[in-house]
């Protein structure tokens, strides 16, 4: 398995320049921004509207995290270098997601720094918060998966964002939508979104289904990325 | 051991490789050698597993590199033709990280990085990061890191282009030393620069093999010998017996064999048109000609194309030790 020679590589490569910080800070100070002003208006000891809000920024941050991922390797031409070292395209693309994964999850960590602050002055309910971490690190590794398999499609980094980007806030929006539409429609809508998903975990409520979903999507991408990738360089 | 057998590669619609078939013998040095879009790195490519062929085999000593990938990659080196670097990291990172993607691990991973650092000459630079280094350098890197893991065959697309003369000097006394105990497969678009290092060359143009053997053996050949093309209906041997027989034939070799139609290409004695006497021959046995056409032009093409470079280096060279 050499997954973790490419997941090593990409974890470097993301400390190695500002892209990891950064994106790590913005992420800490924005949501750090809405869990304070969220905390000071309701009075409350919940973060469901934390999250909420957190979700809908993973829709920008997943492009960035992402877009450079496979889009790199093919317009530098080490893609070349990894398929012909004995490596499978499996192990170059799990290596790839758990890396950007793993910078995710960094972030995330560090926002536990806002339950525990919540502990210092109360006591809540660890129930929905739990299942809300529960549902925004499924939430955010669809979107990163999404964001995988569009930079195996293209060599343009910003095309790869954009493309994310867009799916991601199709997936957002179409909740939206959801709300306006009735009978059958509104059960596809409510169906393929994202934001229908996730909020049964802010509310405390873990459905089977839901976390289906979200797993579902995170391995049919990871599939489709190794199919892009073949497609892309072997004919 | 490297074998090439019947390969053939399409993009699309276009054919890059035809019916290409050759062998690399072990600790052999051969150079590959055909004008630019001939396609060099297409084959190379193939040989290393990066895309299969559309048709055909490649066989490294003994494995099949599309049936078992895993075990054929282990036993190759492989430059391509831009060095695929990290620009972001530094020339010991990069090595040790593709010492990782080949499998080398424990006290062998630094070993075998100072062993390609010290072959390769980057003792100076192991420290800085390749986005910084020349191109010389960067080109160094590149084959530092196809010799990790010491593979018995090493496939160098077009090694020293780019270079400055002197870098060039180095990068060839360098294949030099690695040459005997390694079977090399090199490729250039610059006739001298193989004939300095290989003893075995292998000219292709359009994707079809023009020309193999050593550098005076092809030149021989091309100023005592012509050649014609021939596509016909019928037997290989058995044509091949007869038309053996005809005064001045040197040799007959079959390019392909599909659905009963044969093509090969005659060569012959240079001034003596055999054209007739091969159609009388050919249609005695009731063999039909469907094409015939004198191909020497070719290989002479080819090798103009080739030779008419040798000056730009050669004055190169000179420059260099000016």
């Amino acid at each position: 398995m050499k997954i973790w020679a490419v997941y090593r590589k990409e974890l470097r490569s993301y400390f190695c320049s500002p892209l990891a910080y950064t994106v790590i800070g913005v992420y800490l100070a924005l949501s750090g921004y809405f869990f304070s002003v969220i905390l000071v208006t309701t009075k409350q000891l919940i973060m469901t509207g934390v999250f909420a809000n957190m979700g809908l920024m993973l829709v920008f941050i997943a492009p960035i995290l992402t877009m450079r991922l496979l889009t790199a390797e093919e317009s530098e031409g080490t893609m070349e270098l990894l398929l012909t070292t004995p490596v499978t395209v499996f192990d170059i693309v799990v290596g790839k997601y758990l890396a950007a994964f793993t910078v995710f999850l960094m972030g995330t960590v560090l926002t536990l720094s806002f339950p525990l602050f919540l502990c210092t002055y109360g006591s809540p309910d660890f129930g929905p918060i739990i299942t809300g971490y529960t549902g925004f690190v499924l939430l955010g590794g669809a979107f990163l998966a999404i964001g995988l398999f569009m930079s195996a499609t293209t060599d343009n980094q910003v095309i790869a964002g954009v493309l994310t980007f867009g799916v991601g806030l199709a997936l957002w929006i179409v909740g939206w939508l959801a709300e306006e539409l009735t009978g059958k429609a509104r059960d596809i809508a409510n169906h393929i979104s994202a934001v229908q998903r996730y909020e049964g975990f802010l509310y405390g409520v873990l459905d089977l289904s839901d976390v289906t979903y979200f797993i579902t999507i995170i391995l049919a991408f990871v599939f489709l990325t190794c199919f892009a990738v073949i497609k892309r360089n072997c004919f | 051991m490297i074998e090439i057998i019947n390969v053939t590669k399409y993009y699309g619609s276009h054919i890059a490789v035809k019916d290409l078939t050759f062998t690399v013998k072990k600790g052999e040095v051969m150079g590959f050698l055909g004008p630019n879009g001939a396609g060099k790195s297409t084959t190379m490519r193939i040989i290393t597993g990066y895309m299969p062929p559309t048709r055909g085999r490649v066989l490294i000593d003994g494995i099949d590199v599309l049936k078992d990938p895993m075990r054929a990659k282990k036993r190759i080196g492989y430059l391509p033709e831009s060095p695929p670097l990290y620009r972001d990291m530094t020339v010991k990172e990069y090595l040790l990280l593709v010492c990782d993607l080949k499998g080398i691990k424990g006290r062998k991973k630094e070993m075998e990085t100072n062993r390609v650092i010290g072959i390769s000459g980057l003792e100076q630079v192991t420290k800085r990061l390749i986005g910084n280094l020349s191109k010389g350098y960067k080109q160094r890197v590149g084959l530092a890191q196809a010799l990790l893991g010491d593979p018995g065959i090493l496939v160098l697309d077009e090694p020293t282009t780019g270079l400055d003369p002197k870098q060039i000097k180095e990068i060839r006394s360098l294949i030099k030393k690695l040459a005997g105990n390694k079977t090399v497969i090199l490729s250039s678009h610059i006739l001298p620069e193989v004939n300095a290092i290989c003893e075995k060359i292998i000219i292709i143009n359009k994707g079809r093999l023009v020309a193999s053997g050593s550098a005076d053996e092809i030149s021989m050949r091309l100023q005592s010998r012509e050649s014609i093309y021939v596509k016909a209906k019928g037997d290989f041997k058995k044509i091949a017996n007869t038309l053996q027989k005809i005064k001045g034939m040197q040799s007959i070799n079959q390019i392909s064999d599909e659905a009963e139609v044969l093509e090969f290409n005659v060569e012959f004695e240079k001034g003596r048109d055999l054209r007739e006497e091969l159609f009388y021959a050919m249609a005695e046995m009731g063999c039909p000609i469907l094409e015939m056409k004198p191909n020497k032009l070719s290989l002479e093409d080819v090798f103009v194309k080739l030779t008419t470079q040798e000056k730009v280096v050669e004055t190169g060279e000179d420059l260099g030790s000016l």
